[in-house]
């Protein structure tokens, strides 16, 4: 836990480390105010909204929490894990613990008052963020010597130990998961925390200590040849990103309201790892653009019934033969050294 | 300045580098010259942390440097100006100029090692807005350079230089290395495969033959030794 709270205080230092604020995306400020004030705008017009558009919205921003917070991950350091579900699972099941354990002993029978139970969400899923960080602390220090194929492989191990793992926790439900978690999640809540994850990441990023994440994904021998410590940049992607996809994993409990550990297997990874590739890695505007696509497409594709999963995966397989450098990329070809 | 004592570095069970001793006077330019496979990159990689040493010592300043790691080892004023340039390439000029900085947090220190580095390459000030893949071979290689220079090094190591430039750039690049010695007394290690360019600018050299130091010497010395010029100098 030590190092966790070191992780976070180099955290910190990234905002006081911005020498040249020129880099910094302009009215970045203006556009997180802009996206909370259109959360809170969609939250007071919820109750006018069809309730099948409001679940569609509030996966729209789970999923983009999870693609933009791997994108730091896979797009940005270059490092490819397959485990993100396993990090969202985490966040899940401790947020949903949290909540399922301290609701009848605080709130008893009447479920307690909005303020009340907005603030016990909001450490849950706090408490979920953490733990998930700390699982990422936990699989990044002896993996991420790892390179490329090998840590895609001890990733998606990890990914399936947490699964097994939550399948024979008793305590947390085994196989039949948790059941009756409290539905705290409102789009508002879904779509403030995206807009933060992305104001957040996109900060760190275009930060001056943040332009080591891309160095060490362009040459990671040319960035220790200069000094920077790239285990360590690995390691804080690695963290920053387990925390949101574990935020995204308590979200995602409390719109559910049952999970599963079935729910967070491989396949939950591949989708969002399919989100950042077709976004196009480290294009933050282009994996949130993906996130949203791909959670339409299903959707949109359900009067197809039986065939839609065929033609999700052949829409997939088009748009990467069309625009492999992701759908949303539209800077010119990267150059080769 | 550096002194390197019995160096072994292996990949696996196969020793790249085997026993190599060898030292750097402050102010010189020394180079490493030999055919492929010798031992020149590994030993470059093994003085700035990049690879794990198997047995030797490398001194610098003093201190002793040997089981560093890299940003340690960078932070103690070795440079290092990875083979094949390794520039971010996607990041801009001007930000892979900013990487090179980043163990440096005196800013007035910062700006005259940028005014520094335009002095010696203005092309770079030309071209700091713009993608540093998109820019030439030449370009890139004075981007490396200029990177490194960016850390305030006392002692440079040039990892070939010439590779994969047009042959009058070659010339370029090779006066500006001996501008940033003569103007800045910064001490450089020159690994080169282009024997007879490095044997021009350098005081001493030594040749490396599959992991060994095989000859040693004053270059002025060398480029006049009959095995030397049939090995290397084309005769």
């Amino acid at each position: 836990m030590k190092s966790l709270v070191k992780k976070s205080e180099t955290l910190l230092s990234v905002e006081s480390k911005i020498k040249n604020p020129k880099s910094k995306i302009p009215g970045a400020h203006v556009a997180l105010f802009a996206a909370l004030l259109m959360a809170g705008g969609v939250a007071f017009f919820a109750g006018r909204i069809d309730p099948y558009h409001l679940d569609v919205l509030t996966n729209i921003g789970i999923n983009v929490i999870l693609a933009v917070s791997l994108n730091l991950v896979n797009g940005h350091t270059g490092q490819f894990s397959l485990g993100h579900a396993g990090f969202m699972s985490v966040g899940a099941y401790l947020s949903a613990a949290v909540t399922l354990h301290f609701v009848p002993k605080l709130f008893g029978e009447d479920g307690g008052g909005t303020l009340a139970t907005g603030a016990l969400f909001l450490a849950a899923l706090l408490t979920g963020g953490l733990a998930s960080a700390l699982a990422g602390l936990l699989v990044g220090i002896p993996s991420l010597r790892l390179r490329g194929d090998y840590l895609a492989i001890v990733t998606l191990g990890f990914g399936q130990i947490i699964v097994v793992m939550f399948q024979n926790l008793e305590p947390l439900g085994g196989a039949l998961g948790l059941n009756g978690i409290p539905p705290y999640t409102t789009v508002f809540w879904v779509l403030a925390f995206a807009a933060l994850t992305v104001f957040t990441i996109g900060c760190l990023v275009r930060s001056t200590y943040g332009r080591g994440f891309l160095a060490v994904r362009d040459d990671e021998v040319a960035a220790a040849a200069i000094g920077l410590d790239t285990t360590r940049y690995k390691i804080v992607a690695f963290v920053v990103g387990a925390f949101f996809a574990g935020i995204a994993g308590g979200l995602y409990a409390h719109f559910r309201l049952t999970i599963t550990p079935g729910g967070f297997d491989f396949t939950k990874s591949i989708e969002i790892v399919v989100m950042v590739i077709l976004g196009g890695m480290g294009n933050t505007l282009g994996v949130i653009l993906a996130a949203v696509l791909l959670t339409l497409l299903p959707e949109v594709l359900r009067p197809v019934a039986e065939y839609r999963m065929i033609l999700y995966s052949f829409l997939l397989i088009m748009l990467m033969l069309v625009r492999p450098q992701g759908l949303f990329n539209f800077k010119p070809g990267k150059a080769k050294p | 300045m550096l002194s390197v004592a019995n160096l072994s570095v292996s990949y696996g069970a196969i020793n790249a580098v085997d026993g190599v001793s060898f030292a750097v006077p402050a102010g010189a330019i020394v180079t490493l010259i030999g055919g492929n496979g010798a031992g020149k990159t590994t030993t470059l990689r093994a003085l700035s942390g990049l690879l794990r040493t198997r047995g030797g010592s490398i001194t610098f300043d003093g201190a002793d440097l040997t089981r560093l790691p890299p940003h340690e080892i960078v932070a103690r004023g070795l440079g290092h100006v990875p083979e094949g340039r390794m520039i971010f390439a996607n990041l801009t000029v001007d930000e892979n100029l900013a990487m090179g900085a980043y163990l440096q947090h005196d800013r007035q220190r910062i700006a005259e090692n940028r005014d520094y580095v335009f002095g010696i390459f203005p092309r770079l000030k030309e071209r700091l807005r713009q993608s540093a893949g998109t820019l030439s071979g030449g370009e890139q290689q004075m981007l490396a350079i200029g990177r490194a220079l960016m850390g305030s090094p006392k002692f440079l190591m040039l990892d070939e230089p010439s590779l994969g430039l047009a042959p009058r750039l070659v010339g370029t690049i090779f006066e500006k290395i001996q501008e940033i010695n003569r103007s800045h007394g910064l001490t450089i290690l020159l690994v080169e495969q282009n024997a007879r360019l490095a044997l021009e600018v350098s005081s001493h050299a030594h040749v490396l033959e599959t992991g060994r130091v095989v000859m040693s010497g004053p270059s002025a010395e060398l480029r006049a030794d009959p095995r030397l010029k049939a090995a290397y100098l084309g005769g």
